[in-house]
């Protein structure tokens, strides 16, 4: 995957581009798998790898441009995600070792969701409909305002062919 | 000629196939992994490789515009609906616990309805953006400067 | 030295986070900046997700002879944010054809520059 995003950073030709995000989001959905996170391994390959390469190449063909070559050496970027990978890195020596079980990530809620107080095998979706409804329907809001959104942004008004809204 | 041949029987062969995957995940989604967003997503991605095969206007008889509009907003409804409905029957928002007379029951009901709104909504939300981006030609606005 | 394995999964995450970080500031172009903002998101989704995992244990589905389970909780909330990502991955392409046919061009410095031109005309009456 690091191989893949850095090859992506080089890359100026934007449909090898996109082709290699797709690839990226298939490579994250098997490492989710590997983290026994099924639902959402599922959800980032049809989304991921699906619906966002198909947005993308909706959108290169309407922009039809490649990467113009950069005119400044990206030293200050480079610095920038230096310093600010360092400082996360200095920061994450604190969090808790991989797959301890005595995370405070497994103490609180967690065993309470995972005794099945609704009867309903898949935990994920009973904790999204059930347990955690309203941050689901905050969640359906937003898709359904984001579809609003390029509906206005994208509509075409009646009228003369060349009275396009500018 | 010879691949667009093979590109519609292989559409028309597989695309059923993947619009009953998609009914399949959404409503085994609480014995497996699954739920309404993944079923919303691979539903939009049958109907837009049908697009992407047989064209955008043939896409468009099946599933109008209309139709997409409304499964926007149905699907945010649905959702507001059940929680009303908890309202309505004697709990607190959203409260699946009253939806019937036995309170797992009525949380299997909750929560096959809102699982049902978010894919419709999902559905509609995929299907709408994929429109509107392949409807709009490269000659809209001004061309290059 | 054992610190490095037991936080291998943070390091990758912030190599990635910072990869796509790096995108989003270096390069000009707008589909590209997207596209590393989307990088971005997908190592935030890991970040929750690492943490989730216990050794031995299993997805969350309860099923007969299974005990040990990984932790539901970080699947539901990066659930809702794969679902928003590409909703703001919709929009932000949807600005880039619309800046597209107003500008002529996706490239930011471009796009600077026609601004200033602009300015500078509309500054002389």
């Amino acid at each position: 995957m690091a191989l893949t995003v850095l090859v992506l950073a080089r890359l100026r030709n934007l449909f090898s581009v996109i082709v290699l995000a797709g690839i990226y989001s298939f490579l994250t959905a098997t490492v989710l798998v590997a983290l026994d996170a099924v639902d959402v391994a599922m959800t980032e390959a049809a989304v991921g790898a699906g619906v966002s390469t198909v947005l993308l190449l909706g959108a290169l063909y309407l922009c039809r441009s490649e990467e113009a070559r950069p005119v400044h050496r990206p030293w200050l970027p480079l610095a920038i995600s230096a310093s600010t990978g360092a400082l996360l890195i200095h920061g994450a020596l604190g969090l808790p070792d991989f797959a301890d079980p005595q995370a405070p990530i497994h103490q609180h809620v967690a065993p309470r969701y995972l005794q099945n107080e609704v009867d309903i095998p898949n935990v994920v979706t009973a904790v999204l409909a059930s347990f955690r409804g309203y941050d689901t329907l905050g969640e359906t809001t937003v898709v359904f305002t984001a579809g609003a959104g390029i509906i206005a942004l994208l509509r075409r008004r009646r009228g003369k062919d060349g009275d396009d809204a500018k | 000629m010879r691949s667009e041949l093979v590109l519609r029987v292989i559409g028309k062969l597989l695309i059923p196939f993947i619009l009953l995957f998609a009914v399949y995940v959404q409503f085994h989604g609480d014995f497996g992994p699954g739920g309404g967003f993944q079923a919303g997503v691979i539903f939009a991605a049958g109907i837009v490789f049908y697009a992407l095969i047989f064209g955008l206007v043939n896409a468009r008889k099946i599933i109008p515009d209309w139709l997409v509009e409304t499964m926007l907003a149905l699907g945010v409804l649905i959702y507001i609906g059940v929680g009303l409905a908890g309202i309505l029957l004697g709990g607190a928002f959203l409260d699946y616990f009253v939806l019937s007379a036995d309170p797992v029951h009525g949380q299997h009901r909750g929560i096959f309805w809102v699982e049902v709104g978010v894919a419709v909504t999902v559905c509609g939300v995929m299907l709408k953006i994929f429109y509107m981006f392949t409807s709009r030609s490269r000659a809209d606005g001004p061309g290059d400067d | 030295m054992a610190e490095t394995f037991s936080h291998f999964a943070y390091f990758v995450t912030v190599f990635l986070m910072m990869a796509g970080l790096f995108i989003v500031i270096a390069r000009g172009n707008l589909i590209k900046k997207l596209i590393g903002l989307s990088i971005f998101q997908t190592s935030v989704y890991l970040l929750y997700v690492a943490p989730g995992k216990l050794l031995g244990g299993t997805a969350p589905i309860i099923a007969e002879g299974y005990h040990v389970y990984s932790n539901p909780l970080p699947h539901v909330l990066i659930l809702t944010a794969i679902v928003v990502g590409v909703a703001t991955l919709a929009l932000g392409l949807a600005l880039a054809v619309r800046i597209r046919e107003a500008y002529g061009t996706i490239e930011e410095d471009e796009i600077t520059a026609l601004d200033d031109r602009i300015d500078t005309a509309e500054a002389q009456p």
